[in-house]
């Protein structure tokens, strides 16, 4: 095991960071993509219902089918990995975002439209920023599903520390599969550790005096 | 200033909650609208900044139909203070009072300076800018609330139940607080309450309201003494229609001369007063004769030792009225904070005169035997006997 990591130490490392930057490309633009959806999914019933239970089914698609689906369209290598990724990372996004804007007290939400503030002023300075720590918690959730699905992108030759799992499973040996396995757990653990002090950081100071209530 | 004409509100469903509303309001009026849970108070108030959009009638501000207006510039226009308050937790105190005038893209410094003049006004220290609404009292957030509702040189200020979550004692200081700002600022207020007290206490003019229909719009003055119909006079309680009559009186015409000592004189200075005088309370002024608080004898028998000056023993919390409140104000005032007496002072806070607990007894006495007709005396016993139960249920 030792001599895994000793011997392959510039490849783990170049793995490592292609497994880390396609899963971030990937939620980041998730991220991007389902925190206005679901804002604006929030304001209207109807469409909400519609697109919820859509991304919904997506979920459950298997990942390696979904990511066999983008051959066709992307071709092999990174680039259908990310949009695989992304649609993964897209509903606990969309989830939470959805949720976190309906958990804004309404009284506070009342108030923002009776001193005379438009729909998108009370979305920007009153409905978002209580809604962060409820998105965060979302982009956390999703951060770290990424991270681990992109194990499977190497399969469709997007490289990433699913190579060395894969190599371990066509080689028989068991130390690539356990080393490339363990070092995506603790990339996993590492984004949610970060991701949680972020989510300290932009939760609104008013809000981490009361712990958190989120109306 | 604000014009309602035929205003009627029915919602989806078919509930009629405000039928055919009529009433005029002044500048610098303070109307309060009354009546049970469900009879239209809050619809008719939220119609008049479009929260809730009207079915049919006119309602003209300045002489501009609301309707026609532009809903978020009309809504910048007017303050709205609400019993859950509603501040934005995530922003200080100071964003939050400047709220409006962030809208109205104020400069900084304006705000700013907004902000500290207005704390001031409700008796906050200016540190409290800093803070969270978290970490305010449910009374001082509903200062703040109210504050939101000014900070824009509002035209008018719709509440609604501001104080109704409030404790007995903050809501009386409150209650004092928008009063005053009211005058001082000559505000127009439109006040939503359940609370016959409050309404008698604060309103120029009472709105009753029943089943989303007015049923009178008068003075307090003139709804004790003409009730329109059974409704209004269950609605006021027969224990206010009678406790009005002797008070018509105002502090002016019963008060007494106070004992004062002014503010830079010694402890032994005011220990010979009282004894010379026979008072156990001494009221402290300035040089020019303006309240600035109280020494009670309670208060220093142990601090004689250790210091010279009263101005390092006395009291700053005193509770005051203005000359010319009603006599009832005060000796409510007085029960329910159970005070021994309660100071006057003139429009420059100037110690004029003294209400005392005997004023208390002859309210009763009035109210028993104040009327002259013979006749009428056993039933103003019983009717008496009733105020004194009130006053001490208070
Ligand atoms: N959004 C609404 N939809 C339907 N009915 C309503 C709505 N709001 C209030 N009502 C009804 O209108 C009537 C008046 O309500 P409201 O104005 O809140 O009265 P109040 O403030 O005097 O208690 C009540 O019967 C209430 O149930
Ligand atoms: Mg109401």
């Amino acid at each position: 095991m030792i001599t895994f990591f000793t011997e392959n130490s510039s490849e783990i490392l170049l793995k490592t960071w292609e497994h880390f930057y396609i899963s971030m490309i990937a939620l980041l633009l998730g991220v991007l993509f389902a925190v206005p959806l679901g804002i604006l999914l929030s304001k209207t019933k109807l469409l909400s219902k519609i697109v919820l239970s859509i991304t919904s089914v997506l979920q459950t698609v298997p990942s390696l089918a979904l990511l066999a689906i983008m051959i066709p369209f992307f071709g092999v290598g990174k680039v259908p990995a990310v949009v695989a990724l992304c649609i993964y990372s897209l509903l606990p996004i969309l989830n939470n975002t959805f949720i976190g804007m309906h958990s804004v007290n309404e009284n506070t939400k009342g108030a923002g439209i009776a001193m005379g503030m438009t729909n998108l002023q009370s979305i920007i300075l009153v409905e978002l920023p209580l809604a962060i720590p409820v998105i965060m918690s979302g982009i956390r959730l999703s951060a770290v599903y990424v991270i681990s699905w992109a194990t499977l992108a190497s399969y469709i030759g997007a490289g990433g520390l699913g190579d060395f799992i894969f190599n371990g499973l066509n080689l028989y040996q068991t130390e690539l599969i356990l080393g490339g396995a363990i070092i995506v757990t603790l990339l996993a653990l590492l984004a949610d550790f970060i991701l949680g002090k972020l989510e300290k950081i932009v939760t609104p100071k008013g809000l981490r005096l009361e712990g958190g209530r989120a109306s | 200033m604000l014009q309602i004409e035929n205003l009627t509100k029915i919602y989806r469903g078919g509930k009629v909650a405000v039928e055919q509303l009529n009433l005029e309001i002044q500048q610098g009026e303070f109307i309060a609208f009354i009546g049970t849970s469900g009879s239209g108070k809050t619809t008719a108030l939220r119609m008049i900044n479009r929260m809730v959009e009207p079915s049919s009638g006119k309602m003209l501000l300045n002489g501009k139909d609301i309707t026609k207006m532009n809903a978020v510039t009309l809504r910048r226009s007017i303050g709205y203070v609400i019993q859950q308050i509603g501040l934005m937790p995530h922003m200080t105190i100071r964003d939050n009072i400047t709220l409006v005038p962030h809208l109205l893209k104020w400069s900084k410094e304006k705000k700013d300076e907004t902000a500290r003049r207005l704390i001031e006004l409700v008796n906050l220290p200016p540190s409290y800018l800093d803070f969270y609404p978290s970490q305010l009292s449910g009374g001082q957030q509903q200062r703040i609330g109210v504050l939101r509702a000014l900070a824009a040189n509002q035209d008018i200020i719709l509440m609604d139940e501001p104080f109704g979550a409030l404790d007995p004692i903050t809501r009386d200081t409150l209650q004092d607080l928008i009063k005053d700002i009211q005058l001082r600022l000559n505000k127009t207020i439109i006040f939503v309450t359940h609370d016959m007290d409050e309404a008698i206490k604060l309103a120029d003019r009472i709105a009753i309201m029943h089943e989303g229909k007015l049923i009178q719009f008068d003075t307090p003055d003139n709804i004790l003494a003409n009730p329109a119909n059974d409704f209004v006079k269950e609605f006021i309680g027969s224990h206010r229609l009678i406790q009005q009559k002797p008070n018509v009186k105002t502090v002016d015409e019963v008060m007494i001369k106070p004992i004062s000592i002014t503010i830079e004189k010694s402890i032994d200075e005011a220990i010979r007063l009282m004894v010379e005088k026979r008072v156990d309370t001494l009221f402290v002024t300035d040089g020019d004769n303006r309240l600035q608080g109280y020494l009670d004898v309670e208060g220093f028998t142990g601090a004689r030792r250790t210091s010279k000056s009263i101005s390092e023993v006395y009291e700053t919390d005193v509770f005051y009225v203005k000359t010319g409140s009603k006599l009832q104000d005060s000796v409510r005032r007085i029960l329910k904070r159970n005070l021994k007496n309660i100071p006057v002072v003139d429009e420059e806070h100037r110690l004029v005169g003294l209400v005392t607990r005997a004023n208390i007894v002859d309210i009763v006495y009035d109210t028993i035997w104040g009327d002259e007709e013979p006749t009428a005396a056993t039933r103003e016993v019983a009717a008496g006997s009733a105020v004194i139960e009130e006053l001490s249920l208070q």
